[in-house]
């Protein structure tokens, strides 16, 4: 493996809006990838297995939960850095970033924002460090991006609730020690509820031959007349409301995270570019690929500017479902061009695990289809601009 | 232990190195700025000797302007307790060393460590000057420190082995790759240095003894030549009529 001299490109010296220590937490986080992961990360995807031994080392980087309050273990840190630490992980690979995006906003923030503070006490200290992992049961196999057709349900048997069905596409599933699983009651009311590993009838089976986040775990939650106890609810939400906010705060780091990977495939390609002999010159000194690393790069600083004014928005909690869902179907799907554009200029060497082009380039396919379809982005925006939806 | 580390300010050494157009000055626009890579050993190692020894004080010190205080910010990120910044354009070694020596000498510091050198002007004079300025020892390039009550034993390279020898605390000491991995700054270090003290003091000495004339950029390189290894003769010839060598 190539020692990773990765760069950030910063066109329109984006870094002028950054505080000192937005660049502190980027130089920090960048300094661990480099070090921790950029070493085994092609190893572990061709294995297709996730790098458990990480886990610790993410936590004491702050990348779980680091928006969240201090006093429950977390960094205190603005919305700006979240994203920052998202986007410096999926530079390296997408699958580490969902484990730390599952983490953070999809276990800790609905046990934050909705939860009870026994709960917040009980568990938010040991997700922020590792100790403990979480994952977020949503989706169902016949209910994805209508999630409110959900079937999974429990019933209040008066001294605990009784849950059943399957959730799937579950990030983290096979290793997590406790599940935010969103179910219906009798009433037909969505509610979350924390289950914890070992609970009789709970199992999480993983999902093999990915060819997609091969470096994170993936796998079903089954629920088989699982006893919960009744302090498991989160008690302050009901309803789609509550999966859905917690899906703002995991998108607008995925927008984020796109721009890593987006200029990792760019960082790759223009040096490949300058250094491939052809006709006597370098590849970069032709038309064509300087057309390909001209966009790449206007594509990748129109994001960042984007991507920068959402997480000045979200710190003043201005920012709207739909601009949140804007960004992270514009930063995917430019990730997803910037790749295989870069994919092209690497040439025969662009498919080989020698460069992590296919390897993000795959990795996007999950991203461009999970927490929100491209599709269904652009319906949320139709529907924020006309006032009618088009979901069905 | 009571531990001062001497913090550089150094371009990032991907820097493209351009001067002004009268070669008098280096062009800082647009350069980044990264703690001297032997400096993080030394505050690194400090660090880890106070956690040896079950406690301590790091002060990280650094002579120059505002725009180094990101970096003292990220010494306090590390790790250190407090950070100061003795306010001055620096001119050359000395000014840096006497500035260091003059803060340094009555506040009881057990140890001094900075970096074998500066990645940026590599004068590697500082420590060697701090010890004469305190009447210190002083022992330069160390892949090796233990501390036992008041004496140090350090291991340092030399020209085909390797040197051990004792010290008295209080010492100098400049440090060397192998001495330690340098430590990366972890998200409870960075909210914690929020509010760790950085005092900014006047500068005391003033003194230089050096001045830099001018700058120049090294000839860029020629291109390589391949011979095949039978052309003997021809690398002969190129030797003596292009590269000029023999």
């Amino acid at each position: 493996m190539r020692t990773d001299r990765f760069q950030h490109p910063d066109h329109y010296l984006m870094d002028e809006l950054l505080t000192e220590e937005h660049k502190l937490i980027r130089d920090t986080v960048r300094a661990w990838v480099k070090k921790e992961l950029s070493p085994i990360i092609e190893d572990y995807a061709q294995r297709a297995e996730f790098p458990k031994h990480i886990i610790r080392g993410l936590g004491e980087i702050g990348a779980f939960g680091p928006s969240l309050p201090a006093e429950y273990g977390c960094g205190g840190m603005d919305q700006i850095s979240y994203g920052i630490i998202m986007q410096e992980l999926e530079r390296c690979d997408s699958g580490i970033r969902s484990t730390a995006s599952v983490q953070g906003s999809l276990v800790m923030y609905p046990i934050y924002k909705y939860g009870s503070e026994e709960q917040r006490r009980k568990y938010l200290p040991k997700l922020a460090s590792g100790e403990m992992m979480g994952c977020f049961g949503l989706t169902e196999p016949d209910h994805g991006s209508n999630p409110g057709g959900m079937t999974t349900n429990f019933k209040d048997m008066g001294d605990h609730y009784l849950l059943n069905g399957a959730k799937m596409w579950i990030s983290n599933a096979p290793f997590a020690d406790i599940a935010v699983v969103w179910a219906k009651n009798e009433a037909g009311k969505i509610h979350g509820l924390i289950v914890e590993r070992g609970m009789e009838g709970f199992t999480t089976p993983e999902t093999h031959n990915k060819w997609s986040l091969r470096a994170s775990a993936t796998g079903e939650l089954v629920f088989d007349n699982v006893k919960v106890p009744k302090e498991n609810l989160l008690p302050n939400i009901s309803g789609l409301k509550g999966p859905m906010g917690c899906l703002d705060s995991a998108r607008y780091g995925i927008a984020w995270g796109a721009i890593g990977a987006a200029m990792d495939c760019y960082d790759s390609a223009l040096n490949y570019a300058k250094e491939r002999v052809q006709f006597d010159k370098p590849i970069a000194a032709f038309q064509l690929t300087q057309k390909k690393l001209a966009e790449m790069l206007t594509e990748i600083t129109k994001a960042q500017l984007l991507t920068w004014r959402l997480g000045v928005l979200k710190n003043e909690d201005r920012a709207s479902t739909p601009q949140i869902s804007m960004a992270k179907r514009n930063n995917v799907e430019m990730a997803l061009h910037v790749a295989r554009e870069a994919r092209q200029i690497h040439g025969g060497m662009g498919i080989t695990g020698e460069y992590p082009i296919m390897r993000h380039m795959m990795n996007l396919e999950s991203v461009v289809t999970y927490e929100g379809t491209h599709d269904i982005h652009l319906l949320i925006t139709g529907m924020d601009i006309t006032g009618m939806p088009a979901f069905r | 232990m009571k531990i001062l580390v001497c913090i550089s300010n150094v371009p990032d050494t991907t820097t493209k190195i351009t001067f002004s157009s009268d070669n008098k000055e280096f062009n800082k626009a647009g350069v980044q700025y990264i703690i001297n890579p032997y400096d993080e050993l030394a505050l690194t190692k400090a660090l880890e000797l106070n956690e040896a020894a079950g406690g301590g004080t790091v002060t990280a010190i650094h002579v120059g302007q505002a725009d180094a205080e990101p970096n003292l910010r990220k010494a306090l990120a590390v790790g250190a307790d407090d950070a100061v910044r003795i306010d001055a354009a620096p001119i050359d070694g000395f000014f840096v060393a006497s500035e260091i020596a003059h803060y340094a000498k009555d506040k009881g510091f057990d140890l001094i460590l900075c970096g074998r050198e500066s990645i940026d002007y590599n004068g590697g004079m500082v420590a060697g000057m701090l010890g004469e300025l305190l009447d210190w020892p002083s022992v330069n390039v160390i892949t090796s420190i233990s501390i036992n009550g008041g004496e140090a034993h350090l291991e340092r390279d030399i020209d085909g082995g390797r040197e051990v020898l004792t010290a008295k605390l209080p010492f100098v000491g400049s440090c060397q790759k192998e001495l330690t991995e340098p430590r990366i700054p972890n998200m409870r270090g960075i909210m914690m240095a929020r509010s760790k003290p950085l005092q900014v003091l006047p500068v005391a000495a003033n003194t230089a003894h050096t001045q830099v004339a001018t700058y120049a950029a090294p000839a860029p390189k020629a291109g390589c030549k391949f011979l095949e290894p039978t052309q003997v003769e021809e690398l002969v010839h190129l030797l003596h009529t292009e590269a000029k060598v023999i």
